[in-house]
């Protein structure tokens, strides 16, 4: 058993659909009624991929010009991108060029890339996926096309995704995942427990660290924060 | 006249808000921020502000889109524009149109273009215009680091109320962009069209108008508590000091709910002011269906919901113009759990310490729920304040009661004749609040019958209290009750306000 623990940045032009996207995928649920993403919202997810675990964080991160200047947080140490326009906006479409310059300019390690067309069910088509898939394909990164409305192709998309970062994982170097197997993850448990043994004076501490190994036992869910405090 | 009590009901010998009555001038701040990292030693470069350079080269690419505003006069002719009871605009001292609160702005190019015309005419003579009078409409007007305000108003509301309202739209701006960034990009660029990085923000400014006409926490520059017995309050805010203790640069975790305040935790030496709470209420509650899960709740089945509701998160800059103007607090901000709808924002100076709050966050929440105070937050939430008739006071309909001292008021629910008509009521306490604040003749206790109501308002060192009678309430009978009434609050205080104020 093999966990990977990414993190995953979604960008793009204000109202095309990030947060309906993710919150498709996570909750299974559209809202017409979502407002504009202030800042960024944060989500946990978990997919197991035949024997291999992928834990992503996600970053759905706001399109309002206002927050241009607080994107990079949340893309340095990014594994995967999700670059969304919207398929009757051309604009939005034009923008994710300005946004891979952006990521290619700023992210050394490897990053995987989907170029996300949301809003299929709308008629009025502005940009082809021709049009679309070509542009992906010049800049490496793959294409997709969906729906957070009608929930369609959104599965599609974040599987890809999980399948593009374990396979990423594979590659001896060249990114910053965190991959675990069964043996090291009971070894940080260890380490945790050792630790609290010999400080059984500091009581804080230690319910500190007690804390973090019983979520850590509870809910495998908890590692993701622990080992990524760091790293953010 | 006698109070009755010692001290005034609500009164606290630390307050966890700034109660300096000087409303409106945020460029005498000291900088709080800077304080806090240098104090702490921390290196952080401003990102936010040294960028706003490059959105220059952006917006001249852009800024010949908006030619088409043939139709200039279409408003002007539209009745329903027209009619409208308050109107709100704000442009650059360019002339630049940024916000209009009804309608879009590019189509009231003339209008924009003659309010400038006409404050720079004024200006000339080194003059300034504050207000026209024309009729039953008011024009009201504000200058503000390189920005122009103006209200038309036929709401009867006073100049200095709608300066105030101004003020808050003032203040919205500078919380989504910093004092800093508006001074340097006017100052690098007189022409700059702001709206570019104001979308979205009109939403925001929307709703703080229509927030700040219904709720009496505006008329009295002052925050309502959830009702809760005082040690609920004190396990809240102590689960919140315990973990958070350790956290460095942490100013402020403040936990709402329905507008209302929980506890306010803060770090020693620094308050939050009324306005700034006021600004943080507008952002939830504009957001609301962003992070607030209780609709979806109802969708979902529980036991998917449950494990990604939870980590519905955000990380949000934000500016707290009162509190220092100049630059960022970064929020955390997120609802307790699924089963309890209270709002925490834990506020820092760090930029990239998301992962460390939200930790904390999850240690608050159970320690809460381990203390049974999700539910008494629960039970409060779904308990109706009680009326004056239930408490005893027949002839009382509804009263406003603020304590000075720590910026906090109180108020019953809202009972007949105003259940339906409920800006009726407020326009009642908006009246005598102007009285009683009237720049030239400013009074101290007023009792006023009219054939609805009758009102007595009151300002004291300590207190103000605005309370609304039956009509034919005499004077004595009016001061009786009021007495007794402040008893009552006394009684009812530990309840009713924030007394304690917790630090980190
Ligand atoms: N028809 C249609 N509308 C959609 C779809 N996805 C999102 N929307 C709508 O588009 C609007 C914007 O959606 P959001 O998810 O808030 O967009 P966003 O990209 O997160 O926007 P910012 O947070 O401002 O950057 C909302 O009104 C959604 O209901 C879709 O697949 N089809
Ligand atoms: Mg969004």
């Amino acid at each position: 058993m093999k966990v990977i623990v990414g993190k995953l940045v979604v960008v793009g032009h204000p109202g095309v659909g990030k947060t309906s996207t993710v919150i498709r995928y996570i909750e299974r649920t559209f809202n017409t009624e979502v407002s504009s993403t202030i800042g960024a919202s944060y989500f946990n997810c978990k997919m197991e991929i035949e024997d291999i675990i992928v834990k992503f964080q996600i970053w759905d991160t706001a399109g309002q010009e206002r927050f241009k200047a607080m994107v990079p947080m949340f893309y340095r140490n990014a594994n995967a991108a999700l670059l969304v326009f919207d398929i009757t906006k051309r604009e939005s479409f034009d923008s994710i060029k300005v946004w891979v310059n952006e990521l290619k300019k700023n992210i050394r390690e490897k990053i995987v890339m989907f170029v996300v067309g949301n809003k299929i069910d709308l008629p009025d088509r502005q940009v082809s996926k021709d049009e679309a898939l070509q542009y992906s394909h010049s800049i490496g990164a793959t294409y997709y096309e969906c729906s957070a409305k009608e929930d369609q192709g959104i599965q599609q998309i974040f599987v890809g995704l999980a399948r593009a970062v374990s396979q990423l994982s594979g590659t001896e170097v060249g990114h910053n995942l965190k991959v675990l197997d069964a043996s090291s993850c009971r070894a940080l448990v260890a380490d945790a427990s050792d630790a609290n043994a010999t400080d059984v004076g500091r009581t804080e501490n230690c319910d500190f660290i007690l804390f973090t190994i019983i979520s850590f036992l509870k809910q495998a869910n908890k590692l993701t924060i622990w080992l990524r405090k760091q790293s953010f | 006249m006698s109070t009755g009590c010692d001290i005034e009901p609500g009164a606290s010998s630390e307050s966890v808000l700034v109660v300096s009555e000087s409303c409106d001038n945020i460029e005498q701040m000291s900088s709080s921020l800077e304080e806090i990292k240098n104090s702490n030693s921390v290196v952080s470069s401003d990102e936010t502000i040294e960028n706003c350079n490059n959105i220059d080269n952006f917006e001249d690419a852009c800024s010949n889109m908006n030619l088409n505003a043939a139709q200039d006069d279409d408003y002007m002719r539209n009745k329903e524009w027209l009619s409208k009871k308050k109107h709100i605009f704000v442009l650059s001292s360019a002339g630049k149109p940024i916000y209009s609160r009804y309608g879009n702005e590019d189509k009231l190019a003339t209008l924009y273009g003659v309010m400038q015309a006409l404050v720079s005419f004024v200006q000339d003579q080194n003059d300034s215009i504050q207000s026209i009078h024309a009729g039953d409409t008011l024009f009201v007007f504000l200058f503000k680091n390189h920005l122009i305000l103006v209200a038309v108003s036929k709401s009867g509301e006073s100049i200095s109320q709608l300066i105030s309202q101004l003020n808050y739209v003032f203040n919205q701006i500078t919380s989504v962009l910093t004092l800093t960034r508006l001074n340097k990009i006017y100052e690098q660029r007189r022409n700059y069209d702001l709206r570019r990085l104001l979308s979205g923000v009109e939403r925001l400014i929307d709703h703080l108008l229509d927030f700040s006409e219904r709720e009496p926490a505006f008329i009295l520059g002052g925050v309502q508590c959830l009702t809760l017995p005082l040690s609920v309050r004190d396990t809240i805010s102590s689960a919140i000091v315990q973990a958070c203790n350790k956290i460095k640069n942490l100013v402020f975790a403040i936990l709402l709910a329905n507008n209302k305040l929980i506890t306010l935790v803060r770090m020693k030496k620094y308050c939050i002011h009324p306005v700034d709470l006021h600004l943080i209420l507008n952002l939830v509650q504009a957001s609301e269906s962003l992070i607030h899960p209780v609709d979806l709740h109802l969708i979902l089945n529980l036991v998917q919901a449950s494990e990604s509701l939870k980590t519905a998160e955000s990380w949000t800059p934000l500016c707290l113009p009162r509190f220092d103007a100049s630059g960022f607090l970064y929020g955390h901000v997120s609802y307790l759990s699924e089963d309890c709808q209270a709002c925490l924002l834990l506020l820092t100076v760090e930029r990239d310490v998301f992962f460390t709050l939200s930790e904390a966050k999850q240690r608050i929440v159970e320690k809460l729920r381990r203390a049974n105070c999700l539910e008494a937050i629960n039970q409060s939430l779904n308990t109706k304040e009680e009326t004056c008739t239930a408490i005893g006071f027949p002839e009382l309909r509804h009263y406003l009661y603020k304590c000075k001292y720590t910026a906090q008021f109180y108020q019953p629910s809202i009972s007949p004749p105003y259940t339906l008509d409920l800006s009726r009521l407020l326009d009642v306490y908006k009246a005598a609040h102007q009285m009683l604040h009237c720049p030239s003749r400013p009074l101290k206790l007023i009792f006023q019958r009219t054939p609805k109501e009758a009102i007595l308002a009151w300002d004291t060192k300590g207190f103000e209290l605005y309370a609304v009678l039956e009509p034919l309430t005499d004077t004595t009978t009016a001061i009786g009750i009021i007495s007794k009434l402040l008893s009552w609050i006394k009684k009812h205080e530990g309840k009713l306000f924030h007394l304690n104020a917790p630090t980190f």
